[in-house]
């Protein structure tokens, strides 16, 4: 007798056309094309070049690599394209596992037909299909897993470049309002953002006020430290806005030491900047 | 004594210091712990997630949380498979570094905890356990 997925294989081959109708109708029972998000036809092409690729893979012969194998090439690189487009559309990690998963029914149905009188044969081969259909689903979600990651790691490049803006507060004094996390890919843009703006203007003040940052640990403070030092060198020099009491006690702690001048708010940064580039500030006096 | 919460971060990517930062911060807030508490043991973990990271090659924070009298607070168990700390004394020495940080990281960690514990073997790796108390 064949091997389980030799049987597999010529099923797939011969049966190809009954396993595509049914497994289409499943997806669509399923709710697998998201509402519409995707066109039927383009299901129907996906499922179609899916079983080719399959059958192509079963005929090769599966070795102890499973679905990792060579073989699987194919079918692995159209899963690849059937999850990372699910992942961009917004699908739910079941409306994408299903695409695989649901092809099991099928499958089994044409194994059940086939082989009425011979139980043994449709639970063994049944238990390989099964097998190698959970391996394929598994690859499909570490996939699409992937590629969320991947929509998420390009989102935080989107806001890293956004949020760090140098803002012009008067004739030679600039202000960056850091926000967030300050991970060392972000702080590469602000230093860059600086100095940058520091030519621009030519500046002599900086003030980076960093109110809006949660936790100050040696490394941002480390960042902060090359990014004054970098400023100095191109003849500006910087203030500190917006420490707060909580993350001064605790960067005395860290044993952190910024050799800068630092003040509380923005605000009184801003009248120190003033006061160093000889202005003042003067309220007229009130009508009346 | 027994933990109210007890959950284990992985540590392999610097977004996951981040993570793990978030996580210690909810936590102390749910542990009842001040604004400057919070502060200190959400630095100190991410300067010890991050260690993990950098000089550990990655490994898991482990986030105790106390709720119940007697004791209410935070512990926190980072644990890696790297490469591990042959001069315990001189790692612990302000200034110090093996890397291109301040050298603050681990001494600072452990004036911001209330208990700080470290163990560390040659090739097999470095376990540092910190808590704050309410």
């Amino acid at each position: 007798m064949d091997g389980g997925l030799a049987i597999l294989a010529r099923l797939v081959e011969t049966k190809g056309d009954a396993l595509l109708t049914r497994w289409r109708e499943l997806l669509l029972e399923a709710g697998a094309s998201g509402g519409g998000r995707i066109k039927d036809a383009e299901l129907q092409k996906q499922c179609r070049e899916f079983l080719q690729a399959l059958g192509t893979a079963l005929n090769a012969g599966v070795d102890a690599r499973g679905v990792a194998g060579p073989e699987f090439a194919s079918a692995r690189a159209l899963l690849d394209e059937v999850s990372r487009s699910r992942a961009a559309q917004g699908f739910s990690p079941r409306e994408t596992a299903t695409f695989v998963f649901s092809l099991k029914g099928p499958l089994f149905e044409q194994l059940r037909d086939q082989f009425a009188d011979d139980a043994v044969t449709v639970s063994n081969v049944g238990w390989e299909m099964s097998q190698l259909i959970d391996q394929l689903g598994l690859y499909t979600m570490e996939v699409f897993q992937r590629s969320r990651e991947e929509v998420v790691r390009r989102q935080q490049e989107e806001i890293a470049e956004l949020s760090t803006p140098v803002v012009k507060l008067w004739n030679g004094i600039l202000a960056l309002p850091l926000i967030g996390t300050l991970d060392s890919a972000r702080t590469q843009v602000v230093m860059e953002n600086l100095l940058q703006a520091i030519v621009d203007q030519s500046a002599e003040l900086a003030i980076i006020d960093i109110t809006g940052v949660p936790t100050v640990d040696t490394l941002v403070a480390q960042h902060l430290l090359k990014t004054i030092a970098a400023a100095r060198l191109m003849g500006a020099d910087c203030i500190i806005s917006g420490i707060r009491p909580q993350i001064a006690q605790t960067m005395v702690h860290l044993g952190v030491e910024l050799d800068v001048v630092s003040k509380a708010t923005l605000a009184d940064a801003l009248a120190l900047a003033f006061q160093r580039t000889g202005r003042t500030v003067v309220r007229k006096a009130a009508k009346g | 004594m027994i933990a109210t919460r007890d959950e284990t971060l992985a540590i392999r990517h610097s977004d996951d210091v981040v993570r793990v930062r978030q996580a210690v911060r909810g936590e102390a807030i749910a542990a009842g712990l001040g604004l400057v508490d919070q502060t200190k043991i959400v630095t100190a973990a991410s300067e010890l997630a991050r260690n993990t990271l950098d000089y550990g090659l990655g490994g898991t924070a482990r986030i105790e949380t106390f709720t119940d009298a007697p004791r209410r607070g935070v512990r926190l168990t980072f644990e890696d498979h790297g490469p591990g700390i042959a001069d315990l004394d001189q790692a612990l020495t302000d200034g110090f570094t093996s890397g291109s940080g301040l050298g603050l990281g681990l001494s600072g960690a452990r004036r911001l905890s209330n208990e700080f514990t470290i163990h560390s073997v040659v090739g097999e790796g470095t376990r540092v356990m910190i808590a704050r108390w309410k």
